[in-house]
């Protein structure tokens, strides 16, 4: 067991790295994937790390650790934490300090929980396996985490198994065992970034609580500004591996000093004139749908979509907004209701619809990793449906693709490349092209910019918003962003559970007064002041 | 729209993708031999000289498969280098040309047996409801049937022709191939790339071929190369049985049962003795060389990488 420094106060240098290397290995080589950082924390702070994917944020945060994943390497510079070296130290050593006074919190809960075994055994398994706590003080203390978490029957949720339990509850379940040991450091990895809004709130409520409570110093990892903003005291933004600016909060909300991190800001400020129209394409008339015969996942939908519009449909995962998709689409049919294109009702299973109607609906997907082929060049997936639908071939069809490319910001150096050599952005363009090919009247988009950073969602949505001034495209735009709502929508559509809340005009539905469901989602949406999440605490206590 | 603010540099070609250097095929595969265990190595050049063999045979054997000389059970050395059998045929051209028949079956029956089970576990895969039923159902009856045996009751019914052979074991083999190509498919299945294409309508055929199978083909090389060694093994035991090749086709299962009584003359004359011998080990290099080379190309495949 690793003992505590007696002499240990708030203010101390917890942690110091500097000008730490870190390579990546891959196509054969060495890459440096963190180019030289500092990084200095002291007890009780807590630390933001921000920037995109790639950036090396989660990288830096496991060196924090003195550890370095499979497939990378801590080249040089140097890792203090309370004293010792964590570079020098061997992996035995090392391994007594992770988990009693290092801890880490991953993104996917659920995928860090072994499903065989009780939650309360997990929470204690590494301060009972440090010898830090007996074992039954140990779940003794548990307990009072996870009354202090908020979580629901706290006496006896540890007794169930991480299937029994939300994804949120998971989410807390992990900072619980985290904190279990009492560390010195907490590393949060993207904790949040997998959970609804309305969940998302509780979760960022319970954790600022405990490491407020415990005087723990913590790094927080994440792309979101906004919830970094409530978490942390001060912000390091990083880009390509290096260190762009690092302030405190406010000071880096209000006077950020550096271009990039001024446009990591400013994002969300697109917005679109709102337009009404009685000319409706689409009109999903009652429907209900069931996976299976048994579970019912779409209670009575009706939606209407004008011709030229984006609709938003909004909700949280299980709301069945992709179900509805997927009616639309005829890859689920209903079992009661139709779905009405341009007046005439659609066959309800997907090998009844001829190819013109199939055209007509095109998709594009949240992950465009897995929407495109991995073994096919961009000119396959881009040129398929004009051979499939339109009989190109040849030149005329090696034209439009460039044609197409070009309409999607992109050139015909991207012609013979694999999904796998493209970023984020550039493969959801592909994705929009490919749909774009089909010549389609309306275009489903499913989650399509929640997957990628925010510079690059902002590129995205004013691609699709320029494509439907110039085309004339309707869209059906199903997102739990409200931001990304607020940007880019006509109308909103607002579900619950299977069923429609509400749907209208953007202006009516963001303005009071709101239904409680619509009330609880609106409130829910992390807002750029460090100060939001205190008030909607104090909000909520009250009412 | 805001193209205004601060994002003007932002230029989605500009954004930074893995780009990988493009190599040629050959390139690429020179990288990967010059890595290759030297297990692998042994493998590869004894299969290339298999397959010499086989393919040249005619040139290199100096005698006819079918060839009678006068002199039965010769001594090695002389005209005959590994002596004559019981009928007076040269067992060093027999040698040759068995290789012919035993490989060049095998490997057409492998063949037949992926074109089987693949093309049906890819339809099991994506269709999901009543054929795959169906289909998975006949082959679980079929798997539970000893296949030596099941192989030895019907070649005993039908004509003993090479080709009832083929596809007798082809059909008993592909029950194997289709449970893994179903296996792998499914995975493959339901990723979005393959809803995208049944969204667009495509047919049957494309999505089996174009979206599918590419992803797949790394467990199905290896299986192929696996099943490859038990078709082999099942032909040349089927011949030691006298159900397989039939005479006068030279093969090493049939040359083993012909000259084993050769082994008791050992004591007298080793060279003899290992008559029976050299067709076995010729099986057994071939097995062996074929599976180092499967599993160093799963190893490669599999993701069991090293860490760096």
């Amino acid at each position: 067991m690793v003992k505590k420094s007696k002499k240990s106060r708030k203010g101390d240098i917890l942690l110091e790295m500097k000008d730490i290397v870190i390579d990546g290995y891959s196509d054969e080589r060495w890459h440096e994937i963190v180019k030289g950082v500092d990084l200095t924390l002291k007890r009780g702070e807590v630390m933001g790390l921000i920037g995109e994917s790639g950036a090396g944020k989660s990288t830096l945060g496991l060196a924090a650790m003195g550890f370095a994943r499979p497939g990378c390497r801590l080249t040089s510079g140097s890792i203090m934490f309370d004293g010792m070296d964590l570079m020098a130290m061997p992996e035995k050593q090392k391994r007594q300090l992770w988990g009693s006074r290092i801890a880490y919190v991953a993104q996917s809960a659920a995928a860090s929980f072994n499903p065989a075994h009780k939650l309360i055994d997990q929470t204690v398994e590494a301060t009972v396996g440090h010898n830090i706590k007996a074992e039954s003080d140990a779940r003794d203390d548990a307990v009072k985490l996870y009354y202090d978490l908020q979580l629901p029957d706290p006496d006896t949720i540890g007794n169930r198994y991480p299937h029994q339990v939300s994804g949120g509850q998971l989410q807390r379940m992990m900072t619980a065992m985290a904190m279990s040991p009492r560390p010195d450091l907490i590393i949060f990895d993207e904790p949040t970034t997998a959970l609804d809004v309305t969940t998302q709130v509780e979760v960022l409520i319970a954790m600022r609580d405990i490491v407020e409570q415990f005087d723990t110093a913590a790094i927080y990892i994440t792309h979101d500004l906004s919830v970094v903003a409530q978490m942390a005291d001060f912000i390091k933004v990083l880009r390509y591996g290096e260190e762009v600016e690092e302030a405190e909060t406010r000071k880096m909300l209000s006077a950020p000093e550096q271009q990039y991190t001024k446009s990591l800001w400013s994002v969300r400020s697109l917005e679109k004139e709102e337009s009404r129209s009685d000319d409706i394409v689409i009109s999903i008339k009652g429907v209900d749908a069931a996976y299976g015969n048994t579970v019912k996942v779409l209670h009575d939908v009706n939606i209407d979509v004008p011709r030229g519009s984006t609709v938003a449909v909004v909700g949280e995962s299980g709301s069945g907004k992709s179900t509805t998709a997927r009616v639309i689409t005829g890859l689920l049919p209903p079992i009661k209701g139709d779905v009405q294109f341009n007046g005439e009702a659609l066959p309800r299973q997907l090998k009844e619809r001829s190819k013109d109607q199939l055209r007509r609906i095109q998709m594009i997907y949240q992950m465009a990793d897995t929407a495109m082929n991995p073994r096919h060049t961009v000119e396959e997936i881009i040129g398929r449906p004009l051979t499939f639908y339109q009989g190109l071939t040849g030149k005329k069809r090696a034209d439009r693709v460039s044609e197409l490319l070009n309409l999607i910001e992109l050139d015909d150096s991207f012609l013979d490349r694999l999904p796998n050599e493209m970023s984020g952005g550039q493969k959801q363009r592909v994705c929009i092209a490919r749909a774009l090919a089909a010549d389609p009247e309306v275009i489903i988009c499913d989650e399509v910019t929640s997957a990628l950073d925010q510079i690059v969602q902002e590129g995205i949505l004013q691609l699709l918003m320029r494509l439907q001034k110039e085309l004339g495209i309707t869209y059906l735009f199903i997102t739990h962003d409200i931001a990304t709502v607020r940007a880019i929508s006509d109308e909103i559509v607002v579900m619950f559970q299977g069923r429609v809340v509400e749907q209208g005009l953007k202006s009516e539905i963001l303005s009071p007064p709101y239904p409680d469901y619509t009330q609880l989602l609106l409130s829910s949406v992390p807002e750029m002041d460090p100060d939001w999440l205190t008030n909607l605490q104090k909000e909520r206590a009250a009412g | 729209m805001s193209d205004t603010n601060s994002t003007e540099e932002y230029s989605a070609a500009a954004e930074v993708g893995m780009v990988r250097q493009r190599r040629t095929f050959l390139q690429r595969a020179w990288i990967e031999l010059k890595k290759a265990p030297i297990t692998a190595w042994f493998g590869m050049i004894v299969v290339i000289f298999y397959v010499v063999m086989v393919l040249f045979a005619p040139i290199i054997a100096p005698h006819g498969e079918a060839e009678v000389f006068s002199q039965s059970y010769a001594p090695w050395g002389g005209e005959h280098l590994l002596g004559t059998d019981q009928i007076g045929r040269d067992i060093y051209s027999r040698l040759i040309y068995g290789g012919r028949n035993t490989v060049g079956i095998a490997f057409l029956t492998t063949l037949l047996a992926f074109s089987i089970g693949g093309a049906l576990g890819l339809i099991a895969a994506i269709d999901r409801k009543w054929l795959d039923q169906g289909i998975s159902r006949i082959v679980d009856v079929l798997m539970a049937i000893p296949s030596l045996i099941f192989a030895l009751v019907v070649l005993a019914i039908l004509d003993k022709t090479t080709f009832n052979l083929v596809l007798v074991i082809a059909v008993l083999d592909s029950t194997r191939v289709f449970r893994l190509t179903r296996a792998v498919a499914l995975n493959v299945v339901v990723m979005d790339y393959v809803e995208a294409a049944r969204l667009r309508g495509e047919g049957l055929g494309w999505v089996m071929r174009r979206e599918i199978l590419p992803n797949i083909m790394p467990p199905l090389v290896a299986e192929f190369g696996l099943r490859f060694c038990f078709v082999f093994l099942t032909i040349a035991a089927l011949s030691f049985l006298g159900f397989g090749i039939q005479p006068p086709l030279a093969d090493w299962g049939s040359m083993v049962r012909e000259n084993g009584s050769l082994i008791q003359f050992a004591q007298f004359d080793l060279t003899a003795g290992m008559t029976p011998l050299i067709p076995a080990a010729a099986i057994a290099l071939l097995t062996i060389a074929v599976n180092f080379i499967v599993d160093w190309f799963l190893h490669k495949t599999s993701g069991l990488k090293d860490e760096h």
